[in-house]
């Protein structure tokens, strides 16, 4: 689905956030990204989703060179893409349903239609009894779920999401993480980047480790370790009562 | 199974119109919802192309009516027939009676030369210095008034028999002035059509501005909409119809501030022709003028939105 080769992005103040990565995602798959920030993770779903260009090397996404993709055809690549944000992105100034209903309506889909696969996400992030409500008035995890029903309205191959869990507590972000796993099982390809190692050992999926732009090496493994650790006492910490 | 393909096509073809509509319909009235929201800004806005349209309108109406109140001097010129010195007060007088019958001569009006002599004293102050002539020098006049129907070709023709008459010695008339009159007045529509094209990159502009604060208070929304797919002419659409209400508005009120300056004028102008025993009364906007008021300020909020979204939504990339 995804096919990384040699890709390195350099920007202009002459920092290299990936050096000659390659990689693979397979259809149906659900990788997690990893890495502390600045490893790259969010430069990687960004040329993915044509937000950036690599500076040299190939990023295929699902048959498509990205490189062949001109700027007019850039909104009709996005639109093969769930994408969802650790800011969730709303628009604050109008209902759940319209949030969720956008992206039907950049494609032109036909208004009952719309409202149909509309109430279908929302159904299966649970938010369907709030899809009058406006954005603010719910909670961070329930406007990440209305991120996510935005993101798959439009049945995508292929999902990705930056840090989907990044301001929400434990038990809500598994419970986000548990939604994108119903998406994967029944067919959709997910790339997610995030840091909370934790929680991707609870489900179980592979792990693509990013050090400083590349994949992760075994030499790279004391300095993960260390991350860990810390991560995992900062998890304590908190969770201390 | 092309059959089967070829039944299908037009249903989806209406229904790709319908969808087409009902998204243009949608954000049509989205913008104007938003346009209500802000009502002081808005009709601010809608107030400067409004005075800005009405401008050259209201001197397009000035210069109309002015055409028209001279067209009608020009219809009832009368002209003032001299006759030669030799010819005598009843030849004269049977003269006029003469002329009188014609049928494109609504009216002859008979100055004897004493008549005028005593006229001129009086105005001219020459009093004392023609005490001093022996003679009168002044010949029999008569003034002749064109009929209400006669044209510019007909008035040649009745100048021309007139002059031909054995007993004038020339005809005058004071068509001159009025045919300045009229060169000026196209000049000035001249100016008032350049002033107008002038006033009208003003609107651009008034309308440009607008747009780009619009965008840049929506900035975050339009980088969300680009990030889940939206093209440039989807992002833009939004603004091309904030653009056309603001130009429709404007046109609207541009027709109220024009209809209002007219009934206020109403009165003394009724009271001025009343004094020139006229039944002039002024010209207003026809439909032709109002759908050139209000489509003009369409048209440009629908430019000026057009350049200020293409400029500046190329800005806004999605981070």
């Amino acid at each position: 689905m995804i096919r990384i080769e040699d890709v390195t992005k350099r920007y202009p103040t002459g920092q290299a956030a990936l050096k000659n990565l390659s990689l693979t995602v397979e259809k149906g798959e659900m990788v997690f990204v990893t890495g502390h920030s600045g490893a790259g993770k969010s430069t990687l779903l960004r040329l993915i989703a044509l937000i950036e260009r690599p500076t040299s090397g190939q990023v295929i996404v699902d048959g498509q060179n990205t490189r062949r993709v001109s700027r007019r055809k850039i909104p009709a690549y996005r639109r093969q893409i769930g994408m969802v944000f650790q800011d969730h992105r709303l628009l604050y100034d109008r209902p759940v349903f319209d949030n969720v209903a956008l992206p039907l309506v950049i494609a032109g889909i036909a208004q009952r239609e719309a409202a149909r696969r509309v109430r279908a996400a929302l159904d299966q992030v649970s938010l369907l009894h709030k899809e009058k409500q406006l954005p603010e008035t719910l909670s961070s995890g329930e406007q990440q779920r209305v991120g996510i029903a935005r993101a798959i309205v439009s049945r995508p191959k292929l999902l990705i999401a930056d840090e989907p869990t990044g301001n929400l507590d434990p038990d809500l972000s598994l419970e986000v993480m548990r939604i994108f796993r119903r998406f994967n099982e029944v067919g959709v390809t997910v790339l997610i980047a995030s840091h909370d190692i934790a929680l991707i050992d609870q489900l179980g999926c592979r792990r693509i480790p990013l050090v400083d732009g590349s994949l992760q090496t075994d030499e790279d493994d004391d300095v993960v370790a260390e991350y860990v650790e810390q991560l995992e006492s900062e998890r304590a910490r908190s969770e201390w009562p | 199974m092309n059959r089967a393909a070829d039944a299908l096509a037009p249903a989806r073809r209406s229904g790709i119109l319908s969808t087409w509509f009902a998204l243009h319909l949608g954000t049509a009235v989205s913008a104007l919802g938003r346009v209500a929201r802000q009502p002081f800004a808005s009709l601010m806005t809608i107030l400067v192309i409004a005075v800005t349209l009405a401008l050259p309108a209201a001197l397009h109406l000035v210069i109309k009516n002015a055409q028209a109140i001279s067209g009608n001097w020009a219809n009832a010129l009368d002209f003032s027939v001299y006759l030669k010195k030799e010819v005598s007060e009843k030849d004269a007088r049977q003269l006029a009676s003469i002329i009188d019958q014609r049928a494109d001569v609504e009216q002859v009006t008979f100055i004897s030369a004493d008549e005028a002599l005593a006229e001129f004293r009086e105005r001219s102050g020459f009093g004392a210095a023609l005490d001093q002539l022996t003679s009168n020098p002044l010949p029999h006049t008569l003034v002749v008034r064109p009929g209400a129907s006669s044209t510019a070709q007909s008035m040649i023709l009745l100048n021309e028999e007139l002059s031909n008459l054995p007993e004038t010695e020339f005809v005058q008339t004071d068509t001159d002035w009025v045919r300045r009159f009229h060169a000026i007045l196209d000049i000035l529509e001249r100016a008032t059509f350049i002033g107008a094209a002038l006033l009208g990159v003003a609107i651009l502009v008034i309308i440009g501005n607008t747009i780009r604060l619009d965008i840049q208070n929506r900035r975050e929304e339009i980088e969300v909409t680009k990030l889940i797919g939206a093209s440039n002419a989807f992002v833009r659409r939004p603004f091309l119809y904030t653009g056309l209400w603001y130009g429709l508005g404007g046109g609207l009120m541009a027709l109220a501030l024009v209809g209002y300056g007219l009934y206020a004028l109403e009165q003394p102008v009724a009271r001025l022709s009343g004094l020139y025993n006229s039944a002039f009364s002024v010209l207003s906007l026809d439909l032709r003028e109002s759908l050139l008021i209000v489509g003009a300020g369409v048209l440009l909020g629908l430019v000026g939105s057009w350049i200020a979204a293409t400029r500046h939504m190329r800005r806004i990339e999605p981070r």
